[in-house]
């Protein structure tokens, strides 16, 4: 074999689940990198500028899901690649049919809005189910610290949302009106007895109160997530609806793996069909109550579809 | 007692104004906060709270409020 068409060798395990994306150019590709809750060790982040600056062109791309993504790489510097990566501790993402790098906001960590600890959450759905396949298409996982909710937890396929329930130690309360003034949602008003009176209907567990109090008159009854299932984006977009509430953060992996249990059951020999759709077609009835026999506490007593975003562009596909 | 306007001046300037004002305050003294209604009200007293100052109570007084607090430690 002469020098010029000298076969390429390249371990294709490092291909397999994924992470690795065809760009534009000749030989070129994308190595989409897993950085899950977007939180990035310094001393990884020089690593990945290192191995970018010898086998890149100058750039990184940080993509929407919150990877870094090395950009213009070429194919044949694959194994290079992801060895000395793997020097940094820095491993590649997943593409496809396959559950994703969970995405987070910084949570309740450093962030005065923050109700849980979102980037363990991330990190444990990451080390234990990231790049699971589901057989039909990709999954999506995220958390939001509180319901201001800038992660966009809903357009998730499992969207989770930090929530407390407010519960009010009336002896503790001096009336100075801080909490009602507080609340974005009307779900407090003082009443001529000089005492706050709630409304639990109202309520969106955002614990304002709760940070506002001057004597911890408030306190936090149920603490954990409000998770929404169904959501995506793309081309029709759905957004996630109500499964669960107040779901406590040691079951988070337990409760993902019950929704994949019944995705990867319910979609079988049905296609390429994403989590929402099949939720469409099935009703939600039917992973309502599969949740319901593991999560009795957590899982809410109805719920509805998940509800379709009129993008007024196209005609939308009826799922069968 | 020190009274501190915070009228007109929106967030997060308020705040890091009132940080600065209770720098110049003893701890145990109590001090008066002038705020607007909206945002200010809403997020001004969390964060003082946040940094270890005591409210001690909130009144509307013609169209703004009156937070006081008393000053943490240091
Ligand atoms: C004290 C108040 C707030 C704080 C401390 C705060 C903090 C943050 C932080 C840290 C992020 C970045 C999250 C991440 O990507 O990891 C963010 C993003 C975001 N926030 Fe807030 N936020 C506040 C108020 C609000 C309000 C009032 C809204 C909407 C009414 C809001 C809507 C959003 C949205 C939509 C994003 C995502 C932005 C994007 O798509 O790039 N936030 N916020
Ligand atoms: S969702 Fe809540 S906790 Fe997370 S970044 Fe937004 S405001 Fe902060
Ligand atoms: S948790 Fe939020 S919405 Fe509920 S009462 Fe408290 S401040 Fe209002
Ligand atoms: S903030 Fe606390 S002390 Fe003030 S009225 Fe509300 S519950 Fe009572």
């Amino acid at each position: 074999m002469s020098e010029q068409n000298k076969k390429t060798a390249i371990d294709l395990n490092n291909l397999k689940a994924g992470g690795f994306i065809k760009e534009r150019g000749k030989d070129l590709f994308t190595v989409r990198l897993r950085v899950p809750g977007g939180r990035l060790p310094v001393e990884r982040l020089k690593k990945i500028a290192e191995v970018a600056e010898k086998y890149g062109q100058g750039a990184v791309h940080l993509s929407v899901r919150q990877s870094v993504e090395l950009i213009n790489i070429n194919f044949k510097d694959f194994d290079a690649v992801v060895a000395e990566l793997g020097e940094g501790d820095q491993r590649v993402a997943s593409c496809g049919a396959r559950i994703r790098v969970p995405t987070a906001c910084g949570g309740c960590e450093y962030n005065p809005n923050g109700l849980v600890d979102t980037q363990a959450s991330a990190l444990e759905v990451d080390r234990t189910l990231f790049g699971t396949p589901t057989g039909h298409h990709k999954f999506k996982v995220g958390f939001a610290g509180c319901p201001f909710d800038c992660p966009k937890s809903a357009i998730n396929d499992v969207g989770f949302q930090g929530a407390v329930l407010p519960e009010l130690h009336a002896g503790d309360c001096i009336g100075c009106g801080l909490c009602a003034k507080t609340c974005s949602d009307g779900a407090l008003v003082m009443g001529d007895d000089q005492m706050p009176h709630f409304n639990p209907e109202k309520c969106t567990w955002c614990g304002d109160c709760l940070k506002v109090c001057p004597t911890e008159a408030w306190q936090a009854a149920k603490r954990g997530y409000t998770v929404r299932i169904g959501g995506k984006w793309g081309r029709y977009p759905l957004v996630g609806t109500l499964f669960a509430t107040f779901l406590p953060e040691n079951q988070v992996e337990a409760f993902i793996s019950e929704v994949l249990a019944w995705y990867v059951e319910k979609g079988t020999g049905r296609g390429r069909v994403r989590l929402g759709d099949l939720i469409i077609q099935e009703g939600p009835e039917s992973l309502l109550a599969r949740l319901r026999t593991k999560f009795p506490e957590s899982v809410v007593d109805a719920t509805i579809a998940p509800q379709i975003i009129n993008t007024q562009v196209g005609t939308r596909r009826i799922p069968q | 007692m020190n009274v501190i306007d915070l009228r007109g001046v929106t967030c997060p300037t308020n705040f890091v104004k009132a940080k600065l004002a209770l720098e110049l305050v003893e701890t145990g003294e109590q001090v008066e906060f002038l705020l607007d209604d909206g945002e200010p009200v809403k997020n001004v007293p969390r964060s003082l709270k946040a940094e270890g100052h005591k409210l001690l109570g909130l009144k509307e007084v013609e169209g703004h409020y009156v937070l006081t607090l008393e000053k943490g430690a240091e």
